[in-house]
């Protein structure tokens, strides 16, 4: 008779209160010696129900809303939420108000993706990366203070433009920081692209052919990562990104290493959209000029009655949105961050159905895990670029 | 989408489906399927080459509780490829089983399991129709309209005991409005 070995598994608690965890995500993982054979995320540690607040919050209500989604990716969040709402109204923003929002939005970008490589590289062990990264992310959370108060969740976007146009100073600021960011980025190469330990850590860790992750329904650097040229940006242009020139970089193998330098392109592209907006912008109108719709100006409302009762009327009941549907996405840091908006004539939203990127990537875990070692189910989650706010919602 | 896209997009479909109901918006073109029709409607939407929509990106559920059939499942569908959108919607009645769509696109779990625990919707043939985001022990359908936004169990920790304890909510504010859905 042959003899027969028995292999048990043991599951391991991955989280929720784990470093590498990346906030709050359970990972429940089988185990056969160190190798996954199951995985199963637990989510939802930090659902707040935004769907159903937004439900009983007027359409200016509901956009703070948007920069707890995805914190570390506050105003691309905002972006989509105004798209919508914008589409819904039928209304465009002034072109200045555009190439404003693109500047925010290719700015928050780098914000996320130095994140990525702040976190991604504290993962795996390298712990230099996470200060040079913290470094070129204070200067872009100064940005957002100066234009909106609040470093983290600004609330600057506006259905019909932005709250306020640049103050003084800030442009240069703007343009002394995309002037200097390419050499910094060379350097966060230097510390990692070349680097052995990051590659044998990286490479063909979660590999992803372009046809699975189409089925997984990836989007973003994660899509483009595993070779699929797709980026909203230019397939679906919204706002100014149609009279801008960039390059969608895209991986060839789909692990984790591909991912990781598509990100890395995407903040040079980032610099050198930033670079065309601020040559090709205009002054003029930063808002829409119905204040039905957008605030009126606080010098006009200490003046004039109209603009007085506007404030009240916009403060107090909000705008109204003519009923209809629509589905608004953009390209966030993440992947296609889509609002799907049903408005029945009201100043509520009906309902809003917040489709975040992460939630399909995270998902994805379950597939791309198996056959992996437990070490490198932390280069996983961390080439994802998780943020739970997005997930859970 | 721009509007020549859209007009192919809604010319083929009306060849390929011709008895199904489309309504075209400005902007999208929505499909109107049944539970009965939706899987293999959505496998030729999926594999024809014409249509080629090999991602599924987004579920929502909807409830109008008016209606006479109060849930409804909004499918967004993309096709990379060929470079447009579709809008699926199935109307449904309470308590009405609808096929999962995970053997079309493996993305479907989570967005089945999440519009099952936040309007009760019942998928067959999905391989784990568990809750995804809310607690393990959680009661009720919270995104339907008739689900209070302050939630109905409140946790708070009972010093007298000594432990945490879940109690029907109780509203501190005497003078604070009862729960009203927002169905304008």
């Amino acid at each position: 008779m042959a003899e027969q070995t028995e292999f048990q598994t043991y599951t391991v608690n991955f989280g929720p209160q784990h470093p590498a965890a990346h906030g709050v995500l359970r990972l429940l993982l089988d185990l056969d010696g160190e190798v996954v054979v199951r995985a199963d995320p637990h989510i939802g540690f930090l659902h707040r129900g935004t769907e159903k607040l937004l439900e009983h919050k007027s359409y200016l209500q509901g956009l703070p809303y948007f920069d707890r989604l995805d914190y570390m990716s506050m105003i691309s969040e905002e972006h989509s939420w105004v798209l919508a709402v914008e589409r819904m109204l039928g209304i465009t923003p002034p072109e200045r108000a555009q190439y404003i929002r693109v500047i925010f939005s290719e700015l928050t970008r780098i914000l996320n993706h130095l994140l990525f490589l702040a976190a991604h590289g504290l993962d795996v062990g390298a712990m230099t990366m996470f200060i040079y990264a913290f470094r070129e992310r204070e200067e872009i959370i100064d940005m957002y203070e100066a234009v909106s108060g609040a470093r983290i969740h600004a609330a600057y976007f506006r259905p019909g433009g932005v709250a306020k146009d640049f103050p003084e100073g800030l442009a240069e600021r703007i343009q002394g920081f995309v002037d200097s960011f390419p050499s910094k980025i060379d350097e966060y190469e230097t510390l990692l692209t070349g680097n052995r330990i990051w590659k044998q850590r990286l490479v063909d860790i979660g590999v992803v052919s372009a046809a699975e992750a189409l089925d997984m329904g990836f989007t973003g650097p994660m899509l483009r990562g595993s070779g699929v040229a797709w980026d909203l940006r230019k397939a679906e242009p919204y706002d100014a990104y149609d009279r801008l020139e960039f390059d969608i970089p895209v991986g060839k193998n789909g692990d984790s290493y591909d991912r990781y330098l598509v990100r890395v392109h995407e903040l040079r592209q980032s610099t050198r959209i930033i670079q065309q907006c601020l040559q090709q912008m205009q002054p003029g109108p930063v808002r829409y000029e119905d204040y039905k719709i957008s605030t009126p100006y606080r010098k006009e409302m200490k003046q004039g009655m109209e603009s007085l009762i506007h404030h009240f009327k916009l403060f107090s009941e909000g705008f109204t949105v003519p009923a209809g549907e629509v589905y608004a996405a953009t390209e966030s840091p993440k992947g296609e961050l889509g609002v799907y908006l049903i408005s029945q004539g009201g100043n509520k939203p009906y309902r809003v159905k917040i489709r975040a990127a992460g939630f399909n990537h995270l998902q994805a875990v379950k597939r791309m895990a198996l056959g992996h070692m437990l070490a490198d189910v932390t280069t996983l989650v961390g080439s994802i670029d998780i943020v739970f706010g997005e997930i859970d919602r | 989408m721009t509007k020549d896209k859209l007009d192919h997009l809604e010319q083929l479909v009306a060849s390929r489906f011709p008895d199904l109901e489309r309504v075209r918006l400005a902007d999208a073109l929505i499909l109107r399927l049944t539970p009965a029709n939706l899987l293999a409607t959505m496998g030729q939407l999926r594999d024809d080459p014409e249509f080629n929509f090999t991602q599924m990106m987004d579920l929502a559920g909807v409830h109008y509780p008016n209606r006479k059939q109060p849930l409804e499942l909004v499918y967004q569908l993309l096709s990379v490829h060929k470079h447009h959108r579709l809008r699926v919607k199935v109307a449904l009645e309470e308590g009405m089983p609808v096929p999962s769509v995970t053997p079309l696109w493996w993305c479907a779990d989570w967005y089945e399991r999440e519009a099952y625990e936040m309007f009760g919707i019942l998928f067959s043939g999905h391989p784990d129709l568990r809750r995804l985001l809310t607690d393990y022990d959680f009661e009720g359908f919270p995104l339907r309209k008739d689900f209070p936004l302050n939630g109905l169990i409140e946790v708070r920790y009972d010093p007298t005991q000594g432990r945490v304890v879940r109690q029907p909510i109780q509203m501190v504010h005497p003078d604070r409005e009862p729960y009203q859905a927002n169905l304008s």
